[in-house]
């Protein structure tokens, strides 16, 4: 069980907005499909290794270079972003 | 017979006979998209001057080349959440309603190579999450068979424009059942590849360590050569990987051990779909290859375990949208001016995401929270080292698995929709290959009334040439 407090804590963690009915919605929600992954806790799991991916992978490298774009993925790329300046992305100050 | 109904090996062999042109082919499909679509739903976008210009190129192209590649000129269908450079991808939400794909994903540049024709994007559940498709943020696509039934998800439109003949093959994504489910409830074969045998590059994530592109076709043989196309080791994606040398000739179906995994006939199975998939599996008997009954012990963690790793992948992948490099932004209206970073963060993410979307940030979020990740993400990826291993044990004794795809027909579009732990029991079955990494393809083998079922057909990592070997067998028999 998940309390209101924590629902809105994790909303904001997760910068996510969230009105006060959602809030209350999600924190039955979510309450109610923790209680069924609590069925996890009755697995043994001494001794066992976690698997993050199912096929096991090494550091792949790639040379420390910038590589040119085409101009057209730029473009794109600029265009697709909501404020724009002089060909780079604005951003709200920060400080 | 009608052009639409051309499976890709049929289509072919028209085309290199000239016995019809792209062009033909591609307006039919664009006719029967006209007529049919506003019923069933299933695209998001019809890329009609893209597919004609493809078409006519290949037209023109025919009588010049010696050699005509199998996918040339054929028009086929993709998942709105794979890129196509220059058109919209939404992954059916709106925080990407308007947003442009600035690149080919790799799947996708390799069939453009091959000349296949693109005729739009299909619908799915916000950014692949869901069963039943119900959870795009623009429309329901319906199944083709029961017009008041879902089409299975996430791949839902994709699944539904095979079955009915709007495209002659389709592109789906599957990262719990998004390729498979949907296959099995509208009736068409659905691979879902091993995991690293095809680029991810240009799929927009879900779970990325789940998350597998695939195609989903009429027929087996179809599908196996858009698996031969797509795959292949890509350095945009540094988890895909070589495939090792496959036999694909005169593979003995004979000398295949078969298991039954009897962990997947218990509880919540339809008698329907459970006699079905018993008398497909009595055919196997007929032609004397061992089936045998073995145990997955851990089959009942896979939803549980599923629903931490998943929803935790998810909160992280989601992040990107943040309204500011792209999609929709509350900084892109008049009042913005005076908002703080943290409210564009916010409101964006708010309006933007679908409430499947936000559970699922929600539920990732707290499992990776302080003091609760050893609970829960630590303890999920031990649980998946057991699944895994209970599937490397089974291997070990059989060649095969074989299960049903989903414990039910299609059901009601509005039935499962208010109640999401319903919702997410629907993907029971195919859930732990993805944890384990493993190839599964879904196969018709009969229908309750007029909803299809389909066979689950289980593998060992890369062994995708003998599981579509025994769907062959199925298709047939």
């Amino acid at each position: 069980m998940i309390s209101k407090e924590e629902a809105k804590h994790i909303a904001k963690l997760a910068r996510l907005g969230l009105s006060s009915e959602e809030i209350n919605k999600f924190q039955k929600e979510l309450s109610k499909i923790l209680d069924y992954i609590t069925k996890l806790k009755e697995v043994d799991i001494s001794g066992v290794e976690p698997t993050s991916h199912s096929i096991s992978v090494e550091n792949i490298m790639r040379k420390d270079k910038e590589e040119a774009q085409r101009n057209e993925t730029k473009k794109y790329l600029i265009e697709a972003a909501p404020e724009e300046k002089e060909g780079y992305i604005k951003v709200k100050s920060i400080l | 017979m009608e052009l639409t109904d051309l499976t890709i090996t049929q289509a072919h062999e028209k085309l290199i006979k000239k016995e019809i042109s792209s062009l033909e082919l591609t307006r039919a499909f664009l006719e029967k998209i006209e007529e049919l679509d506003k019923k069933i739903s299933s695209y998001l976008s019809v890329s009609s001057d893209l597919a004609i210009f493809q078409a006519k190129k290949f037209d023109s192209l025919i009588s010049k080349e010696k050699k005509i590649d199998i996918l040339a000129g054929i028009p086929l269908a993709v998942k709105d959440i794979i890129l196509v450079e220059g058109l919209k991808c939404t992954a059916a939400s709106k925080i990407l309603e308007n947003y442009i794909a600035p690149y080919d994903a790799t799947v996708i540049r390799k069939i453009r190579e091959r000349g296949a024709v693109i005729l739009g994007k299909t619908n799915l559940d916000e950014f692949a999450m869901g069963s039943s498709t119900e959870n795009s943020a623009f429309k329901t696509t319906k199944n083709p068979h029961d017009l008041t039934r879902v089409p299975g998800g996430s791949s839902g439109g994709s699944a539904a424009a095979v079955a009915a003949n709007m495209c002659c093959y389709a592109l789906g994504s599957d990262t719990g059942g998004s390729i498979r489910q949907p296959a099995s409830l509208c009736g068409v074969v659905g691979l879902k590849p091993t995991y690293g045998a095809v680029s991810r590059y240009g799929l927009m994530a879900m779970a990325s360590s789940l998350d597998q592109i695939g195609p989903i076709t009429k027929t087996v043989e179809d599908a196996e050569i858009v698996f031969k196309t797509i795959s292949g080791k890509d350095p945009l994606d540094s988890t895909s990987v070589e495939l090792p040398k496959l036999q694909t000739t005169n593979y003995k179906l004979q000398t295949l051990k078969i298991g039954v995994p009897k962990e997947y006939f218990i509880g919540g199975i339809d008698p329907g779909v459970e006699k079905i998939i018993r008398n497909s599996i009595k055919k196997l008997e007929d032609l004397k290859i061992k089936v045998e009954e073995i145990s997955l012990p851990h089959t009942e963690y896979a939803l549980a375990c599923y629903y931490i790793i998943m929803p935790s992948e998810v909160s992280a992948n989601l992040a990107r949208y943040d309204g500011i490099k792209y999609g929709f932004s509350v900084s892109r209206e008049v009042e913005a001016k005076s908002k703080e970073l943290l409210d564009i963060y916010l409101e964006s993410r708010e309006r933007g995401f679908g409430e499947e979307a936000r559970r699922r940030i929600m539920l990732g979020t707290y499992a990776l929270s302080g003091g609760y990740y050893e609970a829960y993400y630590l303890r999920a990826q031990k649980v998946r080292t057991l699944i895994r291993e209970d599937f490397e044990k089974a291997f070990s004794k059989v060649d095969l698995l074989l299960t049903p795809v989903s414990p039910t027909p299609a059901f009601k579009i509005g039935e499962k929709i208010t109640d999401p732990l319903t919702m997410y029991l629907s993907d029971i079955f195919t859930i732990a290959v993805n944890l384990a990494g493993l190839p599964a393809l879904s196969v018709p083998v009969g229908k309750i009334e007029d909803l299809p079922v389909g066979l689950q057909i289980i593998g060992k990592p890369f062994s995708e040439n003998i599981i579509l070997e025994l769907g062959k067998f199925f298709e047939r028999s």
